[in-house]
């Protein structure tokens, strides 16, 4: 292969691979893990010093 | 069960301490140079304080020391508490604290003795490199292991952005430090020429790219939503520009090197890239800026959140200014003047240094069991002093730069140059007094910030000596 055709084969790749990766996030599929996700420095494990403190009624993992 | 669940806050106090004791150390190097700038006699003609090893000193001091302990205090903090796990290891943990601050006494050694691999910011020579590296794998068994072991679904992306850090980091390291040694101080690298010269800048930019930008964006993605109380703006934007940021960074080190005996191609390469770094540069800071919207009044209380949303703000300025500079035509006048210190300290005082000021803040008082710092307003004064110095740093250095540019280019009809360089030199003497004032500024204002921290890290007074210590 010519080597000018391969490095427009590797634009062309690497442009499908951001608009997929522009698709997937963007997709309404992934919003409520988002919006999970987005939550873990809010509702995160405060059970050393104020237990109380823990929010929307935390993950309850941490006492498993 | 609650001892083992217990977080390693040992660790991330020991290094957010040697955050501030770096920073205070690394920029009175940096006030110190600036000074011999204007009275080169402050050397006192003593190799050791000569400028040319003395700089080196600085750099190393706020990037790696002041930078890279502020980077591991807060990854430790913030990969814990968003994985609702201890870290993997302690031992691990204390390692890298007490592996770090090696390095750190070892490059505060051989730099002033002349010991260096003459590479900028890779300037240690290679068994401390050999070292930097031991502690840097570590680091990342420890991160990484935390992160394999979480209890939470998913991995917040502050996290993503420390570990493109961590790894980026240990790529760029041991890539540009191979070197054929000659005995313990002195070795030659492995690379000749314009590819030596390549590899040097490609760790250059990057070292920029991801110990500079990816790392304190992961810090940014936690301590921001953290302050503002209020999730990121948009975490969609942040998965979209974190791949984006870290696939194009990696393209744009050439721009170091335009007009040099670097393939013209590989020139407009790094231009094109680091033109295109706009785009994810600004989506992290409008993600960043766009957490406070509802929560705007917070910034006229809060100087925490001041520190931190400021340094978005220069953060979006320096990476537009970088990506300008990049420019062929544009980086014809800019480089080898002062114009890049000045950007490079936009970006160094105005986004890393202030938004690790606002994470060291916000970290210090839960550190030592407390609700808030010793001081808040000495807080503010300290955004004050320190947004004061920036602008007179930035300011005078565009100006100094823009004017060496344009004197160094002025041609006489007859093509002989129209200034002397020693003209030029007198000419930017004015500049660079206010760039040390600027400096000195800043420095006062990291002076505040550990009389702050050593005041709230004292243990609780008597009620009645305090009342008495605030009469007196």
């Amino acid at each position: 292969m010519d080597i000018n055709t391969f490095r427009g084969l590797i634009t062309v790749v690497l442009m499908v691979i951001f608009i997929g990766i522009v698709l997937w996030a963007y997709s309404s599929r992934r919003k409520s893990d988002f919006d999970e996700a987005a939550r873990l420095p809010l509702d995160e494990n405060e059970s050393k010093q104020e237990p109380a403190e823990r929010r929307h009624g935390g993950e309850g993992k941490d006492h498993e | 069960m609650s001892a083992t669940t217990a977080y390693n806050e040992k660790v991330v106090r020991q290094f957010a301490v040697m955050t501030v004791v770096w920073g205070v150390v690394g920029m009175l190097v940096g006030v110190i140079i600036a000074a011999q700038l204007i009275w080169p006699a402050l050397n006192f003609d003593v190799p050791w304080l000569s400028y040319g090893r003395l700089r080196p000193l600085h750099t190393n001091a706020v990037i790696f020391a002041f930078g890279g302990c502020a980077l591991i205090a807060t990854s430790y903090w913030v990969v814990q508490r968003t994985c609702q796990v201890p870290l993997i290891s302690n031992k691990a943990a204390a390692f890298t604290f007490w592996g770090w601050q090696l390095v750190i006494v070892l490059a505060a050694i051989t730099l002033p003795l002349g010991i260096t691999q003459g590479k900028e910011y890779a300037e240690l020579e290679w068994p401390i490199a050999v070292l930097i590296t031991a502690v840097w794998l570590t680091y990342a068994y420890v991160f990484f292991g935390t992160i394999a072991k979480r209890k939470t679904k998913h991995i917040y992306v502050a996290n993503w952005f420390y570990g493109a850090f961590i790894i980026a980091v240990a790529l760029l390291h041991v890539v540009n430090n191979l070197a054929i040694p000659v005995g313990w101080t002195h070795s030659y690298p492995v690379y000749a020429g314009a590819v030596d010269a390549m590899a040097q800048w490609w760790y250059g930019h990057n070292a920029v790219g991801f110990f500079l930008t990816a790392g304190f964006l992961g810090m940014m993605y936690y301590f921001v939503p953290k302050q503002a109380e209020r999730p990121i703006y948009s975490y969609r934007l942040s998965v979209v520009h974190f791949w984006a940021l870290i696939s194009i960074y990696m393209w744009a080190g050439p721009h170091h090197l335009h007009y040099t005996a670097l393939p013209e191609w590989a020139q407009s390469l790094g231009m094109v890239f680091s033109l295109i770094l706009l785009a994810p540069s600004w989506g992290g800071m409008i993600n960043g800026i766009m957490t406070l919207s509802g929560a705007w009044h917070k910034l006229r209380t809060d100087p925490i959140l001041k520190f931190l949303v400021v340094s978005l703000s220069f953060y979006g300025m320096a990476t537009f200014e970088g990506s300008m500079m990049s420019i062929k035509t544009v980086n014809a006048l800019s480089h080898y003047t002062e114009w890049t210190i000045g950007h490079v300290h936009a970006g160094a005082l105005g986004w890393v240094a202030f938004i690790t000021f606002g994470a060291i803040y916000f970290l210090i008082p839960p550190l030592y069991g407390k609700k808030q710092m010793h001081s808040v307003k000495l807080i503010e004064a300290h955004f004050w002093i320190a947004t004061l110095g920036v602008v007179l740093y930035i300011a005078s250095m565009w100006i100094a730069g823009v004017m060496q540019g344009l004197m160094w280019r002025a041609v006489n009809d007859d093509g002989t140059l129209t200034y002397t360089f020693i003209e030029v030199l007198s000419a930017t003497y004015p500049y660079y007094i206010v760039r040390l004032v600027g400096g000195i500024l800043f420095f006062v204002g990291m002076l505040m910030m550990a009389y702050n921290v050593w005041r709230t890290a004292l243990p609780e007074q008597e009620p009645v000596a305090k009342a008495a210590a605030q009469a007196a």
